[in-house]
Formats: structure tokens, sequence, C-alpha cells
């Protein structure tokens, strides 16, 4: 299948889940009552985050022709996004300062004087619509590498707590032969190996990242499984299965939407370093950090590079960061604390 | 006491034993090593030619012991005898030998990692420790906040930033470099030393503010408080002591991994210490020199865990020796 389908399904799927998630919250009151009480507490971080999410789903859904010919040749036959199409032709020649007429060097007039809020970078690509595009790519980034390390972290974390026994003795073996490598040289190591792409990048965030919260959902769980409800579930002859998915995993569910929030900044924050290293995800926010390095040591200099990038991850973080210890304070005021 | 000692140790071993199958799997079957030789030759490169590159690197050979005539004639085999003795060979991109490399790269980076560790410790238990005195008022709140502004920028943007503001325009210490003569060493760290703390500061802070808000809230407090003990009092002489149980066993664990040096910062500033070697490793597909970094440190840290843990056993008496 084509790499925008598969987008434009991803987009549709998330979207439908994102709902069905909020119909399931609704119908719970104490999750209902927590989701009240943080949109109390953070209206603007959640709008923020809101705005980005928009962004990136607005770029993700895509779709080809309804391009006018006699623009772009590539754009007529490759799929476009919503944000592709607002930017269509918007194409200078090089670098352009925000809102000017003319090109930074040489002063040859632009072709749309005026249009560019942000500037142009060296290929003269609109930095506003560069910036868009890299929402897409951070949400991708923590939310990708999030779906694969919360369910692996659980099925081994919960099983090792709940046997015990060799279950315990391996998943825990595993733990601190991965905990033992220094976390940016594994990390690095993993996408050297599996090469260069955004779901190798996912899986090494993955790989490294799923050690400290299965180590928590293991903790949980053995505190959980010696409880008076649990005892009396396998002593009326519940099945283990059973006792897992009704008493265990829902009583670890706070811990879950806890570690997302938290895990997700420090995902971004690994892909900026990543893409600095040269080895990061095409597009990212990271990227246009990396590429903007050597513009601060011209003269004169070409600062809205930079800026727009770091200040869109700034932005993003910053709303998310705040989210994420009124999540903490809400759901779990005692248990977690750094260890994630 | 003896015998824990000696399973703490043998489980250290198992888990480098772990380490080393981990890396053999991700370095020789993941990518195999054709494709660390097209790499670095090129993916046109021709059969004979990928072979004799082989040759000379030592991968001509089977990678698992069972497909070998004898089981030493495997790679896997040499793999392990090689990293557990040390004989780290030579590098993948330009022939240099490995430990060679080590040796050079540990000064620079040791005197960049332990100034950086000392200070960014000393500095946040201080400024923690001011917040936390000024507990539930604004200075607190102002506290937290910066903190969590301070997480939320890259690192990258402080490396840059800092290159431009104090580098270049305040023009107060040279943007990168490194010499290891004693009047010139300070003026070369002092700027990575400046944008590390800053990068490093908002998590630690927050982390010991929690720390020591703990504390406060414990019995020991309000008992000292009926005594007749003053607040200063209280946060030096006994929330400092109490707290620093937990801040220790979180910085202790990242001792080891001083040796291995800041990756960002030493390629940024110029710095030849390990983090650099690291980074011309990744940039230039040198797959033997990254795998013996991520050895290396992961021996130190495990080496680190066992004592942290030996000498906790010997100095708290409550802990079990399980």
């Amino acid at each position: 299948m084509q790499a925008w389908l598969i987008s434009n399904l991803v987009a549709g799927a998330l979207f439908a889940g994102g709902i069905a998630l909020g119909v399931a919250v609704r119908r719970n009151r104490l999750w209902r009552e927590a989701t009240g009480e943080l949109a109390r507490r953070r209206p603007v971080a959640l709008g923020v985050i809101a705005l980005f999410v928009g962004v990136a789903l607005l770029d993700s859904v895509a779709w080809v022709g309804g391009v006018e010919a006699g623009e772009d040749v590539v754009a007529v036959l490759e799929a476009q996004s919503v944000i592709d199409r607002a930017f269509l032709g918007f194409q200078e020649k090089s670098y352009s300062a925000p809102f000017a007429s003319a090109e930074f060097y040489g002063g040859a007039r632009l072709a749309h004087p005026g249009r560019h809020p942000l500037g142009t970078d060296i290929l003269g690509r609109d930095v506003l619509y560069l910036t868009l595009k890299g929402a897409r790519v951070a949400l991708l980034i923590g939310g990708l590498t999030s779906l694969i390390t919360i369910p692996l972290a659980l099925l081994f974390g919960v099983s090792a707590g709940y046997f015990g026994g060799r279950i315990d003795d391996v998943v825990f073996f595993v733990m601190s032969t991965l905990a033992s490598m220094p976390g940016l040289l594994l990390l690095i190591a993993l996408i050297m190996a599996m090469g260069r792409s955004t779901l190798s990048v996912c899986i090494a965030l993955a790989v490294t990242g799923w050690v400290g919260f299965c180590r928590l959902a293991r903790g949980e769980t053995l505190k959980l499984r010696e409880l008076d409800y649990v005892q009396a579930a396998r002593a009326l002859g519940v099945s283990e299965p059973r006792i897992i998915l009704r008493h265990i995993l829902p009583n670890l569910m706070h811990l879950v939407v806890v570690t997302f929030v938290l895990m997700f900044s420090g995902l971004v924050l690994s892909e900026a370093i990543l893409s600095w290293l040269g080895i990061g995800v095409d597009g990212s926010w990271g990227q246009m950090i990396d590429r903007a390095r050597d513009e601060l040591s011209r003269d004169p200099i070409i600062w809205w590079n930079l800026s727009a990038a770091g200040a869109a991850l700034f932005v993003l973080l910053l709303a998310v960061n705040f989210v994420g210890d009124a999540v903490r304070d809400i759901l779990d005021p005692r248990t977690l604390r750094e260890n994630l | 006491m003896l015998a824990y000692v000696i399973r703490r140790l043998l489980y250290g071993a198992v888990v480098v034993l772990g380490v080393l199958l981990f890396l053999f799997v991700l370095f020789f079957t993941v990518t195999d090593p054709d494709d660390v030789a097209r790499r670095a030759l090129g993916e046109k490169a021709l059969p004979e030619v990928i072979e004799q590159w082989k040759a000379n690197h030592g991968y001509d050979k089977p990678l698992w012991p069972w497909q070998a005539e004898r089981a030493t004639e495997s790679l896997l085999y040499d793999h392990f005898r090689r990293m557990l003795s040390f004989d780290f060979g030579r590098s993948d991109a330009d022939d240099a030998p490995i430990a060679e490399r080590i040796r050079r790269g540990m000064g620079p980076s040791l005197s960049l990692t332990v100034p950086l560790f000392v200070l960014g410790l000393g500095v946040g238990l201080a400024l923690s420790l001011f917040v936390a005195f000024f507990r539930e008022t604004y200075i607190d709140r102002m506290g937290v906040f910066l903190c969590v502004l301070g997480m939320s920028v890259s690192i990258l943007l402080y490396i840059v930033g800092g290159q431009y503001a104090i580098g270049k325009l305040l023009r107060w210490f040279p943007i990168s470099g490194f010499d290891f003569t004693p009047e010139l060493l300070p003026r070369f760290l002092a700027l990575p030393l400046v944008v590390g703390l800053a990068a490093g500061f908002g998590s630690d802070v927050r982390f010991y503010r929690t720390v020591f808000l703990e504390e406060t809230n414990r019995d020991y407090v309000r008992t000292a408080r009926a005594k007749g003990c003053g607040e200063g009092r209280i946060m030096w002489g006994h929330v400092l002591r109490n707290a620093m149980i937990p801040i220790l066993t979180h910085t202790v664990l990242a001792i080891p991994f001083l040796f291995t040096g800041a990756l960002l910062l030493e390629s940024f500033f110029g710095i030849p210490g390990l983090g650099a070697i690291t980074v011309d490793a990744i940039q230039g597909n040198d797959f033997s020199t990254l795998r013996t970094m991520v050895y290396i440190g992961s021996l130190l840290f495990i080496l680190g865990q066992i004592l942290t843990d030996v000498s906790y056993s010997l100095a708290d008496p409550r802990v079990r020796l399980g």
C-alpha cells in the first residue's frame, strides 16, 4: 500500500480511537472527574496540545490530484496533505527574512513578497510550513514509541510481578542487561544496526525506554497481587488471565496515563539529539535545528530557522510537561517519583 | 556477607555476558559483516573487495560456533574472547587501535564530566534547598516554573545559544577547542560547563526538591520544630542529611557514565574525549568502536552498581541481604 494511504488510515484510526477513548472516559466516574480536574487546572496547556494535534492530523490527511498543473510537476503526481496544499507554490530561491519582500543575500525580488511570516530557508522553503510539518513528526515519535513501549512493558512487568519465579527472573535479567548500557549509546547502537528510518528510531526509543515503566508495573503488580480482593478472587476460583484483566490491569491504568505523558517529552528531546547526530527522523524539528547550526555564524546572522524550530519544540514540550505534572498530581500523588 | 558479595558479583558477571550477547546479536546478525563492509566501501563495492575487507578486519568467519568446523573459529567466540580480555582490536573506519584511542580520550572526557558532575550536584542541591526552604510561597512556585521551563528546552538549543551568546556576542570564552595546559584548560572548559549546568539544572532541582519536601513532612521534622529548632537549622541539620540517602542513590549511579563522556558537549565544543570519539564513530559507520564504547559503559555501570549495593548493605542495617 502507498505511504499516503497508510498515513490517512492511521490518522483516521487515531481520530476514531480518540473519540472512543473520550466516550469511555465519560462513562467512568473516576476518569471523568480526573479529566475534568485536569481541564480546570491546565486549560491553556491542553489547548496548545490540541492545536499541535490538529496540525498533525491536518498534515496526515493527504490525497492525490486537485493540484493545478504547471506549478510543480512533482506535486501533481504525489499525494499532498492539507498543510502541503496550503503552502503549495510559495517557493522561493534562497534565504529571506520574515515578511521580507526581497532575498536576504543579493536582494533579488521574491516571488511571493511578504508572504513568509517566518522567512524561508536555504532552499527557499517556507519556514512556517516546515515548522508545521514538524508537529506531525514529533507526535508520531512520541505516540508510536509509546504505543510500542507501553503494551510491551505492561506484558512483561505484569507477568513478572504476578507469576514470579522463572518468568520474573528472566524479565529481571533482561531489564538489568538493558539498563546497564548507557542510554544514549544503546539508542545510537540500535539505530545504527537497524538502519536509519522513522520506524527504527521509534523501535530503538522503545527498547531503551520500556525498562523504567516495566520496573514500575512489576512493582505495582507485586503489591496488588497481595491485596485482599485479589486473594478473594483467587479463592473463589477466578482464572488467572481474568484476575489480571479485571483486577490488576485497571489498577495500573493511571500509571499508564502518567507514564505516557511524562515519557513523551523525553522521547521528543531524544529525537532532537539523534537528529543532531545525523540519525534522526526526516522532517523533525531536531533536523531543522541541526541544519540551522551554521547559520548563526553567518554575518548577518540567519536566526529564523533555529528560532522557529526551537520555539515549536519548546512550546509543545512546555505544554506537555505542565499537563504531565498536573496528571501526576491528580492521578497519583504518592507512588510516582522520578523513577521513570 | 561474603556470600552476598559473591552472589552479587556472579550476577554482575551474568549481566556482562548478557550485554555481550546483545551486542553480538545487534552488530553481527542484525547488521551482518557484509552490511558493515558495504557501508565502509560503498554500495557498489565488488564482492571480492568486500571479502578482502572482511578478511582484513577479521570478519571472515562463520557467525555461530555450530556453523564452524571448530567452535573457536566463529565470530561469536572471537567477540566474547576479545571483549572479555579487553583486546578491542582496530577501528572499522581507519584501522586505528581502539584501546589506544580510548586511553587518550579518557583524560579530556574526565576533565569535563567530573567538574560538571560535582558542580551540578552542588548547584542543584543549593538551589533546591533554597526553593524547598520557601515551600508553599511564590518563590517556590516560581522556582518550579523555571525548572519546567528549563526542562522543555532541547540541549541542542542550550549549546547553540550558549555558543552564540557567550562565545560570539560577549566573547568571554573561546567557542570551542581544547588544551591540556593548566593555564588554558579552564578557559576552554568554562563554556561547556556553563551550558551543561544550564541544560541539567531543571530536572535535577525539581527532583531534589521533591525529595526535600517529602522529608519535611516526616515526624522528626515536627519533633525538631516542637523542641524549638529554627527553620534554617531544620533544613541544614535534619532534612538535608536525611534527604541525601535517596539523592545519593540517584547520583552515584551516574558516576560510571562520567567515563564515557558527554557526547554532545564534547563534539560541539571540540573536546577530544570519549564522547567525541563516539560521535565520530557514528558518523563514520565505525561499528567496532561503537560496540566497544557500549561495552565499556555497561561494564563500568555494572561495577558501580555492585559497589553501591555492597556499600549500602554495609552502611544501612535495614537493607536485607536478599
